[in-house]
Formats: C-alpha cells, structure tokens, sequence
C-alpha cells in the first residue's frame, strides 16, 4: 500500500517532459488547423456575399416584382415568397414520408426489405439534382400539362426524403432499448410506445436532420428550372408557375445588365439568409415546444 | 391486491437456443419470492417471460402456461392488457429522459389514454409516496427531468412508474444491481411495505437480499428451476446438492 502511494506521488511529481509537451501543442495546433480550414470558406463566402449583395437590398428589392428587361429597379419580392411556398409544399409532402420511412427503418426494417429501402435511400440521396427535376416533370408537369409550384415542391421533396430518412433512422437508433422496454413494461402498445416514447426522446436529432434536408434543397436550382419554372409576377396558386429565388439568381447572373448582375447577388444573399432564419426559427420553436410538453 | 402466479412448463427460446427448460413454479400472492443463480441461468429470462417481454426480442418465443390471478397469460389475453396488470422494474434506472418527474409517473396511463387530469395528480402523488419518493420530489416533479435525479432516485421513480398503473403483480429484474448500498437499503425496506399490495417476483445476484427480502427463493441453474422453497429452507438446509454449491459459494 505504502509503496504504491508512494509511485503514484512520484508519477504526479515528474515534470512533464518536453516530447509531451511539444506533442500537445502539435495537436492542440492540428485540431484548431482544421476547424479553420471548415469554417474558412464559409466565412468566405458569405463575407463575399455580403459584399457584393447588401448594396442591392433596399426596400424596393424587398417589395416589388422584377422590372421589364433593361430597366433600372424592381425586385424579387415574388421570388422570395415563391421560394418559401415551394419549400413549404415540398416539406409538407417531403417531412412526413422521410420521417415515416426512417421510423419504419430503425422499429421494422431489421429485415432484407429494409436493406432494400436503405441502400435505394442511399442511391436516391447521391442521384444528381438534374435527374429529380426530370423525374418531377415526367410526373407531374406532363400530367397537369403546364408547370407549377406542386412540380417545384414535388421535385424538392423527392431530394429532401433520403437524407431526412436516414438522419431519422440514426436518431431512433440511438434511444437505448431500455427505454422502449420501460413502455412495454407500462402495457403501451408498440405504435403509441414509438410515436410517443421513442421519436420523442430522439426529437432534437430528428430535426437536425430535417434542417439539414430544407437546407440542402433550398438553393436548389436545376429541379426546378422545368417544374416550377420561374414567373415574373407573384403567384399563390399551386398549380401555376412560381417564381423562385436561386432561379431569379440563374436568369439574373447570366443576363447582359449590370443591375440585374447586381440583384443576383442580393439574390443570392437573401437565399442563404432565408435558410438561416427558417432553421434558427424551427430550433427555438421545438426547443418550446420540447419545454412545454 | 396482488394475485398468485402459476407457472406450468415454461419453455422459453432465444432462437434455437433453449433459455429455460420446463419451468413450474407457484408463486404466492402478497408475498415477495426471489430468484436466484449464476449469471445467464436464465432467470431474468424467468420473469420477462410472465409478462411477455421476452417476445419483444426478436426470435425470442416462449410455450407453456403461466396464470397470474384468473388472466392467463399466453392465452387470450393481449400482450399490453397483460403488461398493465403486470408491472416491471428494471435492471438499469430507465426514466423517460425527456419527460418530467410527474409525467414520468403519469406515463403508463396518459399513454393508454387516460385524461382525467385531477385523478392523474391522485395517483402521480399516491405512486410516489409509496415509492417512498415524494417528499424528495413533490416540490421540483413538474419542472425537473426524470434524468436529473441520481440513481437510486430514478430506480424509485421508475417504482412510482409502474405502480402507477394500478398492477397486481411486481416484477423486479436485479433492481439494485446498479446502486449503492444506501439506495438499496432504501429499495429492500419499500420491498417489505410493497407486498402488502402487490405481489412481488425479484430476480438478484445478491443473495443476502433474497433472505432479507423474500419468503420464497427459486434457484435457477443452465435454465432449470433446481429448488423453490421457504428462503429459510434454501439457505439453510437446501435438498439438492447444486443449491448448497451455489449458496455456499464453490460456484456462480
């Protein structure tokens, strides 16, 4: 006993030796190395957005629809609102089937037919934006027989389930099965036990996931080039064309006028300022709603 | 108030693997019976098996019949309706982690649709006191998660849980393994003031709890029931030589 106090003291008494000390450094410095190399370019480019937008955003491209060709002013306040609509249509369709199919995985899918829906998951999430767009359009625009913002939405929310799936499936996985079986225990049924208990518990994780799919389809632009189309003036019928901003940015960037140059990047800017409002907003009101349940 | 268990040959399956070979068993109301035996004898799986958790591990099945009260239990009867009668705590403390104290408590019934918000109180404040937790929580058990208390807290919480259901029947699956000797202390002597309502099953490795606890004693070796006696007669004079072994200490 004595002898064994005695090491532990000589132990904490070593001083610690230069290698180690240099290895922590090294370390510490390799670490902090690479979160800047992270966050860099994103820093980058939204200073760069800044930059060249926020001298476009005014009033006036806040509130008015855009002007004819060549005329200085106008706005994309349509755009802004279509590009909401459409993430709205395709969250209403996409968020449900994702969440549903990710319940169905980790609860059901320990079997070869869940296999089959993770690995198609998989494939859907790497198939190129372009293709979904295509997909939408077969489905839905040449049916209607016109575009529309269901087309957009349809389009988005193709591209949206995949990743919200799997995020979901990893949640669910992730609440220990002591905890299911203190409901079993209870004589809860399996369902309520999962809607109630287990989706529950993995909530948080569950919307970062959704987030990370709104976000991802949000400056989407080529699925909706031949769904949702594009429109000069507002729309709130789902069954016309809409306007979007990522496709105002597309049409504006690569016109000959210098103001619209100048609104494209403005565009662009309110585009990624739109995401972060939606995704902080959703946090502080399920971080509530976690609260007051 | 409890009701008394009867087991006749229970077979319990993990796959192909038999986990417990023809199993009977009579268990008396109002009175706590322990089971004991080296680890994976299958006594766990023993009393997973009288309120049908075992068959929610997947390729787990069990043949045989066990009568708790007048229900029988894998005949005609749901697994949840069972599962009601029957309360069941477990080896780890497993609160809700994102429930409050009080709907922790209040679980079991609001989930099976229960609504009446005056009654709910009753019962959360009734369930508590005779988990001998409400004093400790009945100021902070809106507010406070069910994760925040310490271990021996949240094993009488998830107590409150299950008899807040109104059972008949308590099964304990080596409620203490995972506390301090204070905790337990505390969980031993609810034990003793629980059997006058409930009957009690108590699985444990500790085999001065079963003679401090229980009245009954069933040891359990390679999924057989070897001896089911008085708790006095098996640790003091058991019949079978292997009990002797295992009471004694040369194994397990």
């Amino acid at each position: 006993m004595a002898s064994s106090t005695a090491l532990t003291n000589d132990f904490a008494a070593a001083p610690i030796s230069l290698r180690r000390r240099l290895m922590d450094w090294t370390a510490t410095g390799a670490a902090v190395a690479a979160v800047v190399l992270v966050l860099a370019p994103l820093g980058a480019i939204f200073g760069y957005l800044v930059y060249k937008g926020i001298g476009a955003v005014n009033w006036n491209f806040l509130t008015q629809i855009p002007k004819p060709p060549g005329e200085v002013g106008g706005g994309m306040a349509n755009a802004i609102a279509g590009s909401a609509y459409i993430l709205m249509i395709a969250s209403v369709i996409g968020v449900p089937i994702g969440i549903g199919a990710g319940i169905y995985l980790a609860e059901y899918g320990r079997n070869r037919f869940g296999d089959v829906i993770r690995f198609t998951a998989d494939v859907l999430n790497g198939v190129p934006s372009i293709v979904i767009g295509i997909v939408a359009y077969g489905i839905v625009v040449l049916r209607q027989g016109h575009f529309s913002a269901l087309a957009g939405g349809v389009a988005l929310a193709i591209m949206m389930i995949p990743t919200i799936t799997r995020a979901t499936e990893e949640m669910l996985l992730l609440v220990p099965n002591v905890v299911r079986e203190a409901a079993y225990g209870l004589g809860v049924s399996r369902w309520r036990t999962t809607l109630s208990i287990t989706l529950r518990t993995a909530t948080s994780g569950v919307i970062t996931g959704v987030m990370l799919a709104f976000a991802r389809v949000a400056g989407e632009t080529a699925p909706l080039l031949f769904t949702a189309f594009g429109n000069t003036y507002w729309n709130w019928k789902i069954n016309e064309p809409t306007a979007a901003l990522s496709l105002q940015v597309f049409t504006y960037a690569t016109s000959p006028y210098d103001d619209w140059h100048r609104q494209a990047w403005a565009g662009a800017l309110m585009l990624i300022v739109l995401i972060v409002l939606s995704v902080t907003a959703v946090r502080i009101a399920a971080r509530r709603g976690m609260k007051g349940a | 108030m409890g009701v008394g268990i009867q087991v006749d040959k229970l077979n319990a399956w993990f796959g192909k693997t038999q986990a417990l070979q023809e199993i009977n068993m009579t268990v008396a109301a109002n009175h706590a019976t322990a089971v004991i035996g080296p680890s994976g004898c299958g006594k766990s799986t023993f009393v997973r098996c009288l309120n049908r958790m075992h068959e929610t591990i997947p390729e787990a099945r069990a043949t045989g019949r066990v009568r708790i009260g007048d229900m029988d239990v894998y005949n005609g009867s749901s697994a949840t309706h069972i599962r009601r009668r029957i309360g069941m705590v477990f080896q780890k403390p497993n609160p809700f982690p994102t429930m409050s104290i009080y709907d922790n408590v209040a679980a079991g019934l609001k989930l099976n649709g229960f609504r009446d918000r005056k009654r709910l109180d009753e019962i959360v404040e009734r369930s508590l006191t005779y988990a001998a937790l409400f004093t400790e929580v009945k100021d902070t058990m809106h507010k406070k998660s069910g994760a925040s208390l310490s271990g021996g807290q949240q094993q009488r919480l998830c107590i409150a849980r299950a008899l807040a259901v109104e059972p008949q029947v308590l099964l304990m699956d080596e409620p203490c393994s995972a506390l301090d000797p204070i905790s337990t202390g505390k969980i031993e002597e609810l034990i003793f003031q629980l059997k006058e309502r409930f009957t009690i099953v108590i699985v444990t490795h500790n085999m001065q709890q079963a003679s401090r606890v229980a009245e009954f004693t069933g040891f359990f070796l390679l999924g057989k029931l070897i001896e089911f006696d008085k708790t006095e007669k098996i640790f003091t004079n058991p019949s079978d030589k292997r009990t002797e072994d295992y009471i004694t200490g040369r194994f397990g």
